[in-house]
């Protein structure tokens, strides 16, 4: 079996006696378009956060690449190609959006510790940020401040950041949350174009999204994983329903 | 052995004295910075003014010093509730160093107020002829004022914690430090809970200073100068707790005597070294709450 | 615009209007040759309170014991010339800088792995501590009555410090100009950039893979050694050192300087203590109460008021009237 591109086992985590993931074991193939769906308090954002290094698991491995991960820093995670964007946008909000995404390009290309020549001099650092501006339709919004920028905007400048570390893996955080339905075409554009060797995982609330994006499906209840498969198989089946039975859910 | 022994004896009375008087004046420091998360530098000119107020009504006044001390708890508490509303309340939401430099400004306000009224020489303190003299306690004699000042901390810091863990203002107190959010939620009146608990701590505070007027001297330059050690005991012993301040404050009040006494060359250096480490050991104090 | 110099959009081109506190400095020198003590008091404390700018306006880090780096300085050149014959001033600085240095990436490596109270808290302590030291140790410090009876030789043997503080002042300006040049660069670099991002995102700066720790450590460090060079230039500038440069009055009037003349805006350390040390020279010794009540209540009104000091009110002011234009 080739290696998985993130993968888990056994991933446990606690708070006291509240446990909120129960023996996680996960695989995310290669190139994958895999989407995590769960109800609300299902433990979706606590497993990315182990994944990504910002939490650390109580028990269980994590393997990045094939490589063990789990007691490596999210800074060197990421490092290492384990991109993500966050639920609630993560920006630089009083800086331009192209510095938003600059900061992580030069972090990436080992610039960001250089102290002499001033940043906007370093084109490699630049042009490639304007280049995935671009890509994202945001080339015109370069020098605009984010927090002057519409939400559905801000939302695409967090995934710029996080697709400006070139990462093989990216899990993308409800990447249309709070977006409003007018705008939000834009990302499912965004994500349709990804690059199809990077490996994504996708946690979401809207199953539109979801089944018009993923090609494998992970149900996470409670901590615990309840079902994976293609989606046909998940929209049929009855404890997915149960489970969502009070829900807002369009199939 | 037996002078080795007495003047142990001494420290550990001595320092339990200072420690309880810096444990009355910081206390409110740690249940303001724990509640409203407010780091309020200028919590010493709370404890210098009421120092001045107990001072000044017993020279110019006459005023008998219970009465004295009593009337710099509630002079000093009513005072903060003005400022409480006036300013402080406005800064809650601001970013540390606005709310650093806000306490700074009031630091230097106190500061020259102090000097334009009362000079800059030292507060004599005038002790009434009850507490004057020695006490004997099993067997030796301790200076009185000293023994009623461990005596009356205890009481206070007793009704003090009664208060906390016994009444629905200890309660809500308890809920809003532990989660504010939630305790909004469930219906506190927050705004009304920070005043009330801010005059309390501030006017401990000014009881800490008044009562302590012999062993930390009243003068001008007080908030700056004591500011450290204030920080200290609230830091070491952990933001938001009663307990860990108070065992903070006795470590440093029996450490500090014993090092003037036995080390004087080394001053407060000790001290601040045995800060540094506590903190870096434990950064959330002794006994706060550590983040994982 | 924002008010943040750098960025991946910057101009790094040194405006004009950049050069005028240089220029105001020359000029002070010929037209007000009786104040030049005062003015070499301001150019150091504009050097040092760049120093605090970077880390407190550019990394974000609260600190109040950035007395102990400039002391230490102060010191180190003054026992230099005092105690152990070294008289070069610029040995005098370099060893300064490197003292502030070597200090600043000692404490700077432990402490900044606390945040909020705790790190403020270690600040103080640490400034206190070198307070205390100062104090106590008075054969080689001087203690309580400070050290007197510094020598400190002509500069490059050819430019004698003299009476009327000529040299000084001009040793200072040549100071501060390299200084300033120095964390110009540094601000419009790459690594400037990722110092503003820290400011705004810390969380953000750890999930694009940043070393967060390692970044403040390194900025630390270069501002501890710049305001030990200040320190030995304010040494140097007196032929004498006394305890007012450590502790929490020093450390905290240099924050009062920089927030009066707005913080992470390059120019408010420039603006600040002009503005500070001189209305304090002129009302200070007149009213010296006032003074203090005066400082405190301008402080308790910028905050509430007026964020970004004196700077930050000239920006606003430069938009309203360019929005009418």
């Amino acid at each position: 079996m080739s290696a998985a591109a993130l993968e888990t086992r056994g991933l446990c985590k606690s708070f006291g006696a509240l446990t909120v993931a129960d023996d996680i074991d996960f695989r995310l193939e290669p190139g994958a378009r895999h989407a995590l769906i769960g109800p609300n308090g299902a433990g979706k954002t606590t497993f990315v956060n182990m994944l990504t290094g910002a939490l650390r698991p109580s028990s269980g491995r994590i393997l990045l690449q094939g490589e063990d991960v789990t007691a490596v820093r999210q800074a060197a995670r990421v490092k290492r190609g384990l991109g993500r964007t966050f639920q609630i946008n993560q920006l630089f909000r009083r800086l331009s959006v192209l510095d938003n995404v600059a900061l992580g390009v030069a972090e990436r290309r080992g610039v960001a510790r250089r102290m002499w020549k001033p940043a906007s001099r370093h084109a490699e650092v630049r042009d490639e940020s304007l280049a995935l501006l671009a890509s994202l339709g945001l080339a015109d919004d370069a020098d605009q401040r984010v927090l002057d920028l519409p939400y559905g905007k801000q939302r695409l400048v967090e995934i710029a950041i996080a697709l400006g570390l070139k990462p093989k893996v990216l899990l993308l955080d409800e990447p249309a949350a709070g977006v409003p339905s007018l705008e939000s075409h834009r990302i499912l554009e965004v994500l349709d174009r990804l690059p199809a060797d990077i490996s994504i995982l996708i946690i979401e609330h809207d199953m539109d999204l979801v089944f018009r994006f993923a090609r494998r499906i992970t149900v996470l209840v409670q901590g615990e994983v309840l079902l994976e498969g293609a989606p046909e198989e998940i929209a049929k089946d009855r404890r997915v329903h149960q489970v969502y039975l009070g829900e807002q859910r369009h199939v | 052995m037996e002078g080795f022994l007495s003047s142990l004896v001494s420290v550990a009375f001595h320092g339990t004295a200072f420690g309880m008087i810096l444990y009355v004046i910081s206390v409110g420091l740690s249940v303001t910075m724990g509640l409203m998360g407010f780091a309020n530098l200028a919590h010493g000119v709370f404890a210098m003014a009421g120092g001045y107020v107990l001072t000044s009504m017993i020279s110019r006044y006459g005023v008998p010093f219970p009465l004295a001390l009593a009337i710099a708890f509630a002079v000093v508490g009513a005072a903060s509730v003005v400022l409480e509303r006036l300013l402080y309340s406005r800064l809650y939401a601001a970013s540390d160093l606005e709310q650093v430099m806000f306490t700074i400004g009031l630091i230097f306000v106190a500061v020259a107020v102090a000097r334009m009224i009362f000079g800059t020489l030292q507060q004599p303190v005038i002790l009434p002829d009850y507490l004057k003299g020695q006490f004997p306690l099993l067997g030796r004699d301790f200076p009185t004022y000293r023994v009623f000042i461990i005596a009356f901390s205890a009481v206070m810091v007793g009704v003090l914690w009664f208060g906390v863990e016994r009444t629905r203002w200890g309660a809500m107190v308890r809920a809003a430090v532990d989660n504010r959010a939630m305790a909004q939620s469930i219906g506190i009146d927050t705004g009304r809970l920070f005043t009330l608990t801010f005059a309390l701590g501030s006017g401990l505070a000014g009881l800490g200073g008044a009562l302590g007027a012999e062993i930390i001297a009243i003068q001008p330059t007080y908030p700056f100068e004591n500011l450290v050690y204030f920080l200290i005991v609230v830091a070491v012993g952990g933001l938001g707790t009663l307990r860990g301040p108070f065992v903070a404050a006795l470590l440093i009040g029996i450490a500090d005597t014993a090092i003037k006494y036995w080390y004087p060359q080394y001053g407060a250096f000790l001290i601040y070294v045995a800060t540094i480490a506590a903190l870096l050991w434990r950064p959330a104090g002794l006994f706060g709450r550590q983040h994982t | 615009m924002s008010a943040h110099a750098g960025g991946y959009s910057a101009n790094p081109r040194i405006r004009w209007i950049e050069w005028l506190p240089f220029v105001l400095a020359i000029a002070a020198f010929f037209a007000l040759p009786e104040y030049l003590s005062l003015g070499a008091r301001i150019l150091i404390y504009i050097l040092y309170a760049l120093s605090l700018d970077l880390i407190l306006g550019y990394a974000g880090i609260i600190t109040l014991g950035h007395s102990a780096y400039f002391g230490l300085g102060a010191y180190v050149a003054g026992i230099l010339g005092a105690r152990l014959g070294v008289s070069d001033p610029l040995v005098q600085l370099v060893a300064a800088a490197a003292a502030g240095g070597l200090l600043g990436i000692a404490t700077g490596a432990i402490i900044l792995r606390t945040r909020a109270l705790t790190l403020l808290m270690l600040t103080l302590a640490i400034t206190s501590v070198c307070l205390e030291i100062a104090n106590k140790a008075t054969p080689v410090t001087g203690g309580a009555d400070g050290l007197s009876g510094i020598v400190v030789a002509p500069i490059l043997g050819l430019f004698r410090f003299d009476l009327f503080g000529k040299t000084a002042f001009l040793y200072c300006l040549v100071a501060l100009l390299i200084g300033w040049l120095a964390v110009r660069r540094l601000i419009y670099s790459p690594f400037g950039a990722s110092l503003t991002g820290l400011r705004e995102n810390p969380l953000r700066m750890h999930a694009i893979g940043a070393p967060v720790y390692w970044r403040l450590v390194l900025v630390y460090t270069i501002s501890t050694t710049l305001a030990g060079v200040a320190g030995a230039l304010i040494t140097q500038t007196n032929q004498f050192v006394g305890l007012n440069v450590l502790g929490f009055e020093s450390g905290g009037e240099l924050l009062v300087m920089l927030v009066l003349g707005g913080v992470g805006r390059l120019y408010g350390a420039f603006v600040g203590p002009l503005v500070y040390l001189v209305a304090q020279d002129f009302l200070a010794k007149q009213f010296p109460e006032y003074w203090y009540l005066g400082i405190g209540a301008m402080l308790i009104v910028v905050v509430m008021f007026a964020r970004g000091g004196i700077l930050g009110i000239v920006d606003s002011i430069v938009r309203r009237l360019w929005r009418r234009a």
